[in-house]
């Protein structure tokens, strides 16, 4: 494996994902007072915060209601502004889901729905705060574009991109500190990806805090000789066909590894896309169709084999097939 | 646009519209034309009595006020009103529901030229008219917000976290009407679940409230045209209407909610408008 990432996830750096998402928005509202930002109650969580103390008068606090805070959102987009909406993942995507759908998607209105504590890592709250289902809940929606942090410098530039790029998004942070895994002159565009390690034997496709994981197993199975590749599939949707396609002709399979749902995620997605056009074998890392629990955020994922073993048994299963 | 006082006008508009409606929704052979009768006058006076400030040329045009369908379900009104203003040629009105139309069976802002937002689901439309005003308090731009929202749509709790948001935040420069006609599907609104005291609750979330006959022309435009101040209370007027109004067979029955007239009806829906 290489040196560089070898080191980063050896002697890990940790910072938060969400910290990034606030500070962005700030150089953002500098750049560009047409940037607005909405919150529901949770401004000090979600890091939107920073950018109402420096532009009070471009943020709304819509109070705890969801629903409202996305057709607001879509309403001021409709004066020329760039919105973002903020609060936790389950309230986003699953309170104002229609809302989502039938007005900022339907409506193609310039919203940026960027949402904390996705995933299961989300922790001692339990099963009511932890979205395991978002992915597969925004997917299904036309027009609606899909986007994941990985850590700090991957947040700063997907806020960065979002911002840019004219129409809908879906961004999933986590509520946890992410190991930094990227440089400043890493680049990241629409329907991209990074491979974060090479190899042909198997390949290990992942998004989020499981990226440190699946670092993880790379590393155990270069170990036992076996090289894999890894690959942070950031936009999620569109997700990168092409680096699906190489990897599936140019490696034995495919292990998706996710903080959410089997139904639906990206897993199912990328079997969709292959079932139609390289058959290929796949194996997931992924929730089980239940509900978490409480407990610490390591906790939780070795609970539910959210680990890097779970990637190496199954890159190994493929491999030995 | 100057403030039309010529009601004489202003009514044979209404029967125009009346007749569009009614024709839009036999051509497409579904619809709602009760909801849509219930709105005529309040369309006809915030688009023709000189309201509504609008470029049907420049349907983007930045200081134009806006109104927003929020019982989406009334879309051959908003339609009709929309070709009459020259937003679209009126011949295409007859297209609605039709594959390969622009007329949605509700309003979609992609899709047809001077509908602001999507609507029809309910409860949605309201917050997103409160988003525009916010959007133009940031601009510091005058423009004015009109929502329509029916009296069943009062059901919806999304309705009332608009009515605490506006009401907080001070929108003067939003104004919520209420079709208030008594129906919904099930049955008179008292039947269902009644929405009421709908002044007092409006009240009670920091709005200031009016009512008037949603059929009489100068109180509609006596009430629509008085100045607003923008940093204050938003309003909600209460509109009183009758549902299917204007078509003898049609005011007060609820079935008439979402059906479209039969070949006999539709004649003789024309021969009481023409009368």
């Amino acid at each position: 494996m290489d040196k560089d990432i070898l080191e980063k996830i050896n002697n890990p750096k940790l910072s938060y994902p969400r910290v990034a998402y606030g500070k962005t928005l700030v150089e953002l509202g500098q750049q560009n007072d047409k940037i607005v930002v909405v919150d529901a109650d949770l401004a000090k969580s979600t890091k939107t915060a920073y950018f109402q103390e420096k532009f009070p008068h471009r943020f709304f606090d819509m109070g705890i209601s969801e629903a409202d805070m996305v057709t607001t959102a879509a309403g001021i987009s409709s004066c020329g502004f760039t919105v973002f909406a903020s609060t936790f993942s389950i309230f986003l995507t699953g309170r104002a889901w229609e809302q989502i759908r039938n007005t900022v998607a339907y409506g193609n209105f310039n919203v940026k729905l960027v949402a904390t504590h996705a995933g299961i890592t989300v922790g001692p709250d339990g099963a009511s705060h932890q979205a395991l289902e978002d992915i597969a809940l925004i997917s299904a929606i036309p027009n609606m574009k899909i986007m994941a942090g990985g850590d700090y410098l991957s947040t700063v530039n997907l806020v960065k991109l979002i911002a840019e790029q004219k129409g809908p998004f879906y961004l999933r942070l986590p509520r946890c500190k992410a190991v930094e895994l990227y440089s400043d002159t890493d680049k990241f565009h629409l329907g991209g990806s990074q491979q974060l390690s090479s190899g042909n034997d198997i390949t290990i496709i992942s998004y989020g805090l499981m990226l440190q994981r699946s670092l993880s197993a790379a590393q155990e199975l270069n170990k036992q000789g076996i090289k894999a590749r890894v690959i942070d599939m950031y936009s999620i949707k569109p997700f990168d066909y092409d680096a699906v396609l190489s990897a599936a002709g140019e490696t034995k399979g495919i292990v998706v590894a996710e903080e959410h749902t089997i139904k639906g995620g990206l897993g199912s997605q990328i079997a969709t896309f292959l079932s139609q056009h390289q058959p290929t074998k796949i194996k997931y890392v992924s929730m089980k169709d239940e509900f978490g629990r409480s407990g610490e955020p390591q906790e939780l994922l070795d609970h539910y084999q959210l680990t890097s073993n779970s990637i190496v048994e199954k890159s190994l299963e493929i491999i030995n097939d | 646009m100057s403030l039309n006082n010529n009601y004489t006008e202003l009514k044979n508009i209404c029967k125009q519209i009346r007749k569009d409606i009614i024709t839009m929704i036999y051509h497409a052979g579904s619809g709602h034309p009760g909801g849509s009768l219930s709105l005529v006058e309040i369309m006809v006076a915030l688009y023709f009595g000189g309201i509504l400030n609008y470029k049907p040329d420049k349907p983007d045009w930045s200081d134009r006020d806006r109104l927003v369908l929020s019982k989406g379900h009334a879309a051959p009104v908003l339609y009709a009103v929309l070709a009459k203003a020259g937003y679209f040629p009126q011949e295409d009105l007859n297209s609605l529901r039709k594959i390969d139309s622009y007329l949605q069976g509700h309003p979609h802002n992609l899709s047809t030229p001077g509908v602001e937002v999507p609507t029809g689901s309910l409860g949605q439309g309201l917050s997103i008219a409160h988003g525009i005003a916010l959007g133009l308090r940031v601009l510091k731009n005058k423009a004015r917000v009109f929502a329509i929202v029916g009296d069943g749509e009062l059901e919806e709790g999304s309705i009332w976290e608009t009515a605490m948001s506006a009401g907080y935040y001070r929108s003067g420069n939003l104004t919520a009407i209420i079709d208030y006609n008594h129906l919904q599907i099930d049955g008179n609104l008292n039947e269902v679940k009644s929405p009421e005291p709908i002044t007092d609750k409006f009240a009670a979330f920091n709005w200031q409230v009016v009512e008037v006959d949603g059929h009489d022309l100068p109180q509609l435009l006596d009430e629509l045209s008085k100045p607003i101040n923008h940093d204050q209370k938003p309003k909600a007027i209460i509109a009183h209407t009758v549902k299917g109004k204007g078509i003898s067979f049609m005011e007060n029955v609820v079935d008439w909610h979402g059906v479209a007239p039969n070949q006999e009806q539709y004649q003789k829906a024309m021969e009481e408008l023409n009368g």
